[in-house]
C-alpha cells in the first residue's frame, strides 16, 4: 500500500527485539482516517508491542511510522501526545487515590501562575468534552470508588483531554460486563462520528465483527494479513490468528449429574481488612457437573476462594465436601479432603518459578510415599512422576523436567499445574481462570481436560471472569454479585443478556451522574 | 509556671526544627516514590560541613548552605542507586547511613587536627526572637532560633507545592503509580531525582542547625538518632508535611521534657530521661506503622517499559 495522507497511521516493516527474542518481525500496517481498525492475534503475538512502539513506550529497532503520510519519530509517549495519539492500556494507569479529575488532567494540567492548578477550569474542559461524548462520570470520585468500566471512561476521557485523534485500546473489552462492552461500543461509535480514528486490540472475534471495518492479523510477531472484516467470518479470522484449524465451539455430552459433593451454607465471611464480603453465600455441586461462577472482579470471588482454603476466618455458616464440614480448619486438611485448586494466577500461588518442573510437580505431594523416603527426597520417583506427567499433559519442550517452571511458556506452566492437580483424583477440581493468558490452542486444550473430568464424575466449580468461558463450559451457571449468589441459570436459559445482568447487579451502572 | 512554659515552647521549637527540615525531606523523596532511610547519614554529613564552613568563614548563613549541598550530594548517592540501577532502596539507604558519619567523623580528623569534633563556631545563626530584647520582663526565658522560622517556611511551602500545583500532583502521582505519569509523557527518573536531591538538602539543613544552631559544634554524637526520629516523623504524619511536622513538635517537646524533668524537684537519673525521645519514637512506630497509608509504590524500582 502506498503511503498516503488518508491514513492516520502507517507502519512499514517495525521490528522490535527484547534481548534474543524477536517481538516483531517487520510487522505493516494501515489504519484509514476515521475509522475503527481491530488488531488480532494471540496471546504474545506482539500486538501490544507494536501500539506500545507507536505510542513511544518502546523504540522500535527497525521500521519507520507514517502519521497522514508523514515520517515521524516518536521517541517517548509526550511525542505521541503531541502528535495527538492516546493509548488507553490494558491495565488502566490511574492513580487510586486520585479523584476522577486528578486523573484526567495529571501530566497537562491547567493551571494559574507558578504552576497552581485551577480546577475549575479544568473541570469545565473536561465537562465539556463527557458531554460531547455521551459518557457518564463523576469527576469528583475517586478512583478505587468506581466501577471498572468507569475506570475505562476515565482513561479514554484522559486522551480526549489531551486533543488525541488517534485512539489505541488495548484489550478494552477484557474486563468489561456485557452491558459495559455494548456501553464502550457505543463511545467508540461516538468517537468515529467525530472523525477520531480507532485502533482496538483484541483477541475476540464477536467484537471485531461489532466495532471493526478493517482487521490487521498478527501472528508470533509476523504480519498475517489485512482483511475488510465483513468478508470473514468469526470461524476464518480465529484460523488467520492461530494458524491452523480450531474449534471455537466447546464439544461436550449432556452432564449426567449424581449425588452432591460439595455444598456451601449460609457462608459469611469478612476480608482481612475487616469488611463483610460474602454475605450468605449459599450453593451446592453434583458429582458430574461444572458449576461456572459467573461475576465481575472484586464481587466476593477472591475471599471464596481463601475462606475455602481455609486462609480466611468463616464468620458463620458451612463448607461440605462429601458431608465433611472443612471451614476453619486447615489449608492442608482442605487439599487432603480430595479438593484441588488450579490458582488464578499462577505465578503467585501455583507454582514456585524458580523452582525445576519437577520440583514444582511434587509440590502438594512431597511428603508422601514414594517422594518422600524416611524423610528424604526419592528423586528417581520425582523424575518418573514429572516425565508422566509431562507426557500425559502434553508439556512442551518434553525434555524440560529439570528446567526451571519460568522458563516455559505460560500455557505449559499452566498445562503442568493442571496435570498436578487432576492426578491428585480430586472430587472437587476449582478452576480460577484457568485460561487465563493462554492463547487458543491451549485453551481448547484446558477445556477438553476439564470436560473429561466431568465425565469421568467429578464436579468441577469453574470460576471466570470471562463470560464466554463459563457460558461455553458449565452445565450450571450461578452469578456472583456483592458476596451473594444473585441468580443461577441451567446451562440451556442462560445467554450473554440475562447473566451480564445479574452481573451489573441487576441494573445499569448509570445511576453515577457528573 | 510561666517560666517553665517558655522554657518549654523554646526548647521544643528549638529541637523540632532541624527534625522538621528532614522529615519535610522525607516526605518529598517518600511521596515521589523513593524510600530513604539515609536521611540520618545525609544530616550527619550536613552537621559536619555546616559547623566546618562556619567555622573557617565565621559564617553561619554560609555554612549552612554548604550543609545542604553536602546533604544533596549524598542523596545523589542514593538516587543513582535506586533510581538509576534499581537497587534495593533500604540497601542503599543503610549504605549512606554508614558513609554519612563515618565521612563526616574523617573530614574531622582531616581539618581538625585528628579531632572527632570540630572547633566551636565563632557565630551561631542568629534568633528570631532574642531574651535580650525582653531582659526583665516575664519572657525573658522565650528565644527562638531562624532555624525554626524556616523550618516553618520550608513546611508551609512544601505543602503548597504538593497539593496546589502540577507539580506536586505528579510528585504524589508517582509514589503511587509511577507507570501513570510515565505514560502522560512526564519522566519519572528526572523528577525522582529532584525529589531524592531536595531531600538530600533539608536533611542536610537539618544536620546543619543542630550545629549552627542548637551546639556550636560539631560532635560525634551531635547527630545521634534524629534521623530515624525524623523517619518516625514521616510515618506519624501520614506523608504529609504538616502531619510530619505536628510529629516534630512532639518529638521536640519530649526533648524539653527531657531537659525540663532534669531540672526539677525530683531527681531522675539522666540516662533514663535521655531515653524520652526514642521511646516515644519506637511507641509511635509500634502504633502507627501498620495504619498509615504509605505511598503504594515507595521502595520499589521503577523500570520503564516493563514487560
Amino acid at each position: 500500500m502506498e503511503i498516503n495522507k488518508d491514513y492516520a497511521v502507517q507502519m512499514r516493516g517495525i521490528s522490535k527485539f527484547f534481548g534474543n527474542f524477536q517481538a516483531l518481525d517487520s510487522v505493516d500496517l494501515d489504519v484509514k482516517k476515521g475509522e475503527t481498525h481491530a488488531i488480532l492475534g494471540e496471546n504474545g503475538a506482539g500486538k501490544s508491542t507494536l501500539m506500545n512502539i507507536l505510542y513511544g513506550l518502546y523504540g522500535a529497532d527497525g521500521g519507520t511510522i507514517y502519521l497522514n503520510g508523514e515520517p515521524v519519530y516518536i521517541k517517548n509517549p509526550s511525542v505521541a501526545i503531541s502528535y495527538g495519539i492516546g493509548m488507553v492500556h490494558q491495565h488502566f494507569m490511574l492513580v487510586e487515590k486520585f479523584t476522577v479529575l486528578q486523573n484526567i488532567i495529571l501530566g497537562n494540567e491547567t493551571t494559574d501562575k507558578f504552576g497552581i492548578i485551577n480546577m475549575r477550569k479544568a473541570r469545565k474542559k473536561v465537562i465539556e468534552i463527557i458531554k460531547r461524548y455521551g459518557m457518564n462520570v463523576d469527576l469528583k470520585k475517586k478512583i478505587r470508588n468506581i466501577s471498572v468500566g468507569m475506570q475505562q471512561k476515565v482513561e479514554i476521557l484522559k486522551a480526549l483531554y489531551r486533543g488525541a485523534e488517534i485512539l489505541i485500546l488495548d484489550e478494552p473489552t477484557a474486563v468489561l460486563t456485557p452491558q459495559e462492552v455494548d456501553e464502550l461500543l457505543e463511545i467508540i461509535e461516538n468517537l468515529k462520528k467525530d472523525g477520531k480514528t480507532v485502533i482496538i486490540i483484541t483477541h475476540k472475534l464477536k467484537e471485531i465483527k461489532k466495532s471493526s471495518k478493517e482487521c490487521t492479523i498478527i501472528r508470533k510477531g509476523k504480519f498475517v494479513d489485512c482483511v475488510n472484516v465483513k468478508d470473514e467470518s468469526e470461524q476464518s479470522l480465529a484460523e488467520k490468528m492461530v494458524g491452523h484449524k480450531v474449534k471455537l465451539l466447546v464439544d461436550k455430552e449432556k452432564a449426567t449429574p449424581g449425588d452432591v459433593v460439595f455444598e456451601i451454607k449460609d457462608l459469611n465471611v469478612k476480608s482481612h481488612r475487616g469488611v463483610d464480603v460474602i454475605k450468605n453465600l449459599s450453593m451446592s455441586l453434583k458429582k458430574g457437573e461444572i458449576y461456572g461462577l459467573a461475576g465481575v472482579d472484586g464481587n466476593g470471588q477472591k475471599e471464596l476462594m481463601e475462606a475455602l482454603i481455609c486462609r480466611l476466618y468463616v464468620e458463620s455458616g458451612k463448607i461440605l465436601i462429601n458431608g465433611k464440614e472443612i471451614q476453619n480448619t486447615s489449608t492442608r486438611n482442605v487439599l487432603d479432603s480430595k479438593i484441588s485448586i488450579i490458582h488464578e494466577d499462577r505465578h503467585r500461588y501455583g507454582c514456585i518459578l524458580g523452582m525445576s518442573v519437577a520440583d514444582n510437580a511434587i509440590l502438594e505431594k512431597y511428603r508422601e510415599k514414594p517422594f518422600n523416603a524416611n524423610g528424604f527426597l526419592n528423586y528417581d520417583e520425582r523424575d518418573k512422576y514429572t516425565e508422566k506427567l509431562i507426557e500425559k499433559y502434553d508439556v512442551r519442550p518434553s525434555k524440560c523436567k529439570y528446567t526451571k517452571i519460568r522458563n516455559l511458556s505460560g500455557g505449559n506452566q499452566q498445562k503442568l499445574v493442571i496435570g498436578r492437580e487432576i492426578e491428585n483424583d480430586p472430587d472437587l477440581l476449582i478452576a480460577i481462570q484457568p485460561t487465563r493468558g493462554l492463547d487458543v490452542g491451549a485453551i481448547e486444550y484446558v477445556h477438553k481436560v476439564l470436560i473429561d473430568l466431568r465425565d469421568k464424575g467429578k464436579a468441577i466449580l469453574l470460576i471466570s471472569l470471562e463470560l464466554d468461558e463459563i457460558l461455553d463450559l458449565s452445565d450450571r451457571i450461578g452469578v456472583i454479585y456483592d458476596g451473594s449468589i444473585v441468580g443461577e441459570f441451567d446451562q440451556k436459559e442462560a445467554n450473554e443478556q440475562n447473566v451480564g445482568l445479574l452481573m451489573a447487579g441487576g441494573k445499569n451502572n448509570d445511576e453515577e451522574h457528573i | 509556671m510561666l517560666n517553665n512554659i517558655l522554657i518549654a515552647i523554646t526548647i521544643t521549637l528549638m529541637y523540632s526544627a532541624p527534625l522538621t527540615l528532614a522529615a519535610i525531606g522525607g516526605v518529598i523523596s517518600e511521596r515521589s516514590g523513593i524510600t530513604n532511610i539515609g536521611i540520618e547519614g545525609m544530616m550527619s554529613i550536613g552537621a559536619l560541613t555546616g559547623a566546618a564552613v562556619g567555622y573557617f568563614t565565621q559564617n553561619p548563613w554560609f555554612g549552612l548552605i554548604c550543609a545542604g549541598i553536602a546533604g544533596g550530594l549524598l542523596a545523589l548517592l542514593h538516587a543513582v542507586a535506586s533510581i538509576s540501577c534499581r537497587a534495593d532502596q533500604t540497601v542503599s539507604g543503610l549504605a549512606i547511613n554508614l558513609i554519612g558519619p563515618g565521612l563526616a567523623m574523617f573530614l574531622s580528623r582531616y581539618f581538625f587536627s585528628g579531632a572527632t569534633m570540630t572547633l566551636p563556631v565563632p557565630v551561631k545563626l542568629p534568633k528570631v526572637v532574642d531574651p535580650i530584647y525582653f531582659q526583665n520582663t516575664p519572657f525573658s526565658s522565650l528565644s527562638i532560633d531562624a532555624s525554626v522560622v524556616i523550618a516553618l517556611i520550608v513546611v508551609i511551602v512544601t505543602s503548597f507545592v504538593l497539593y496546589q500545583t502540577k507539580w506536586g500532583l505528579r510528585i504524589r502521582a508517582m509514589g503511587e503509580h509511577p507507570a501513570a505519569v510515565d505514560t502522560l509523557g512526564v519522566s519519572v527518573y528526572k523528577s525522582r531525582y529532584t525529589c531524592v536531591i531536595i531531600s538530600g538538602i533539608l536533611a542536610g539543613l537539618g544536620g546543619g542547625t543542630v550545629t549552627l544552631a542548637i551546639i556550636s559544634q560539631f560532635t560525634p554524637t551531635a547527630i545521634s538518632g534524629q534521623g530515624f526520629i525524623a523517619l518516625a516523623a514521616v510515618i506519624f504524619g501520614k506523608w504529609r508535611p504538616i502531619g510530619a511536622y505536628l510529629a516534630c513538635l512532639l518529638f521536640g517537646f519530649s526533648q524539653a521534657l527531657v531537659i525540663l524533668l532534669g531540672g526539677g524537684s525530683i531527681q531522675i537519673p539522666s540516662t533514663l530521661l535521655a531515653m524520652i525521645p526514642y521511646i516515644l519514637t519506637i511507641a509511635v512506630l509500634i502504633l502507627f506503622v501498620g495504619r498509615s497509608s504509605a505511598p503504594k509504590a515507595a521502595g520499589v524500582p521503577y523500570k520503564k517499559g516493563e514487560r
